[in-house]
């Protein structure tokens, strides 16, 4: 079995990092069971089933169309604002369930926080679009502490440290990024999830935000669903791959392949389609 | 033709003159269609300009009838401040009336309602923009005027009722410019519906707003009718309270002009001149701001 080289080479350059305990030491944040979310009367997403392990860096890897994006809106309820959107199966957040009709989306939104794959900063100052989310969810003491701990963990206060109030919509992209990111962090979630946040920067911008996510694993659990599968080398842990199923009339819906760690994913994968997805055979 | 090739029935540069003779003739006619509807604009002005110069003066904005004057003592009609101020408090309450009521009912068309019911609600208010205003009038005075009598107020609820589409439809038209983008971001940090409606979305469309409320005044700053059914019954004096009837504007203009003196006549004159330039410059104002809010939401995308 060939695997590419670029991606051989990223695994190998991250098996720096530590190897992961053995699944059952790790906390689990997520449970899910069974998961298929629908869209009006055609599915998405069939039967996913897989877990997401704290303090550490999950991607959601696979071709386009297979539920990726889907998937993770799911986890924080961001599929509710779709009308015909409807799901089945459990999501366990810490052992509660968070697809449950009676739970409260808002209030799950607060703990598992999104960043979104083109930077969508308020039309505000630079620290207003940190302050507001801070304000609205009550959480006021010490703002500018907080303003600057946010931001600094987004890599991004010494560049704009000078020019807090300027209008947010004076940075670069990658910079706006990380804004967003510094927005999601400083309401303090537990989970960040992340639907391709480098895909609309450049590569440059796209290094910042991995090494981000390097770095802020310690404090929070990422979710990160991206298209590149060398970025999923680098900086995931566990990489979960999707793939697309066809039916009989024609129907195509996405369905979990393999989860495991990246590193075996990348050199070992037990699935065919996986071997096929990530040796560049199909994309 | 002949088989084989291009052999004209007339020289080429005969067809060519005849087409271009046609289109010089149609942009002509376009040119003269525009140039005649502003030669009407302008000899309106113009015309009500001539008939009110007369009473043209600060008179007119400062002193009100000479109740006298049908005891022969004194100047006849003298100014029509009390139909000013009448129609600055009746517009005006109008404008709180119907604001935030049209604002909230664009917030619940875009933000909240279910695509059948948007539909639904995007009906009545196209509806409701079409009944004619003396229809709202006498619905007014049915439901308000009968049995407690005129009022300021109850013309300035049926002014609002006229307000109400236009302001609606404004908001609800700027609403849709705001990215859905934005929305999403406040949502996925936990934020409520409601308070990402109110301090996200909403102050994107102030501009958009306010140019709609301003073109629902320039709508009803001389509506006749539905004031006629509702506060018409009016002294000469200056008033400014809302629970008694008050003079207005169009109603000065139509009372004056029915009566026999020409100094009334010039009067009723001067008022339409007033009442136009107002609608000019509020119609120029509301298209200053929405250039402006169009160019500031070219911005944000």
């Amino acid at each position: 079995m060939s695997v590419s080289s670029t991606i051989e080479q990223a695994v190998r350059v991250e098996t720096k990092r530590q190897p992961l305990p053995p699944r059952e030491r790790l906390e689990q944040v997520f449970d899910i069971q069974d998961l298929t979310a629908i869209y009006g009367s055609k599915p998405a997403l069939k039967d996913v089933s897989m877990e997401v392990y704290k303090n550490l860096v999950t991607a959601v890897i696979g071709p386009s169309g297979c539920g990726k994006s889907t998937f993770i809106r799911c986890l924080n309820r961001m599929n509710d604002l779709v009308p015909s959107f409807s799901q089945t199966g459990t999501i366990r957040y810490h052992g509660q369930d968070i697809a449950a009709k009676d739970v409260d989306p808002v209030a799950v939104r607060r703990t598992i926080g999104m960043v979104f794959q083109r930077p969508n900063p308020f039309p505000k100052s630079i620290q207003d679009n940190v302050i507001w989310g801070l304000k609205v969810l009550g959480m006021k003491d010490n703002l500018s502490d907080r303003v600057e701990r946010a931001l600094t963990q987004a890599a991004l206060w010494d560049e704009v440290k000078d020019r807090l109030k300027q209008s947010a919509l004076s940075l670069s992209g990658g910079q706006q990024q990380r804004l967003c990111i510094a927005r999601a962090i400083a309401v303090e979630p537990d989970v960040v999830l992340m639907d391709e946040p480098a895909s609309a920067l450049d590569p440059i911008a796209t290094q910042a935000i991995e090494h981000l996510l390097h770095e802020l694993k310690t404090e929070y659990t990422f979710v990160i669903v991206t298209h590149n599968m060398q970025q999923a080398a680098r900086v995931a842990d566990m990489t979960a791959f999707f793939s697309i199923s066809r039916g009989g009339e024609g129907e195509r819906w996405g369905e979990l392949v393999e989860y495991d760690a990246t590193e075996k994913i990348f050199t070992a994968p037990s699935d065919k389609r996986t071997e096929d997805y990530v040796t560049g055979r199909f994309g | 033709m002949s088989a084989t090739g291009l052999t004209p029935l007339s020289r080429p540069s005969d067809r060519l003159t005849r087409r271009r003779i046609v289109n010089r003739a149609m942009e002509l006619l376009a040119w003269l269609a525009a140039a005649i509807a502003v030669a009407i604009l302008v000899i309106v002005v113009w015309s009500v300009a001539k008939r009110g110069a007369s009473a043209i003066n600060l008179d007119l904005f400062t002193k009100t009838q000479n109740a006298l004057a049908q005891f022969g003592i004194g100047n006849a009609k003298q100014g029509l401040a009390n139909a000013f101020v009448g129609s600055i408090v009746i517009v005006g309450i109008a404008t709180l009336m119907a604001l935030p009521f049209g604002i909230l009912v664009a917030i619940y068309v875009n933000e909240f309602a279910p695509r059948a019911i948007r539909g639904g609600v995007s009906l009545v208010l196209d509806v409701l923009n079409g009944i004619p205003a003396i229809v709202i009038g006498i619905f007014v005075f049915g439901l308000i005027v009968a049995g407690h009598g005129q009022s300021g107020l109850a013309g300035s609820f049926a002014l609002a009722v006229l307000m109400l589409p236009l302001v609606a439809r404004a908001t609800i038209e700027v609403l849709a410019l705001v990215p859905d983008s934005l929305r999403e971001a406040s949502l996925g940090l936990g934020v409520p519906r409601w308070r990402t409606t109110l301090g996200i979305v909403l102050p994107q469309t102030i501009g958009g707003v306010v140019t709609g409320a301003v073109l629902a005044v320039a709508r009803v700053a001389g509506e006749t009718a539905p004031l006629l059914f509702t506060t018409s019954v009016v002294g000469t004096q200056m008033n400014w309270n809302p629970t008694h009837p008050l003079f207005s504007v169009p109603l000065a203009i139509f009372e004056l002009s029915e009566a026999d003196d020409p100094s009334s006549h010039a009067l009723a004159w001067a008022a339409a001149f007033v009442l136009l330039m107002f609608i000019l410059l509020t119609s120029l104002t509301a298209r200053w701001l929405a250039n402006r809010s169009r160019r500031k939401i070219g911005r944000v995308a």
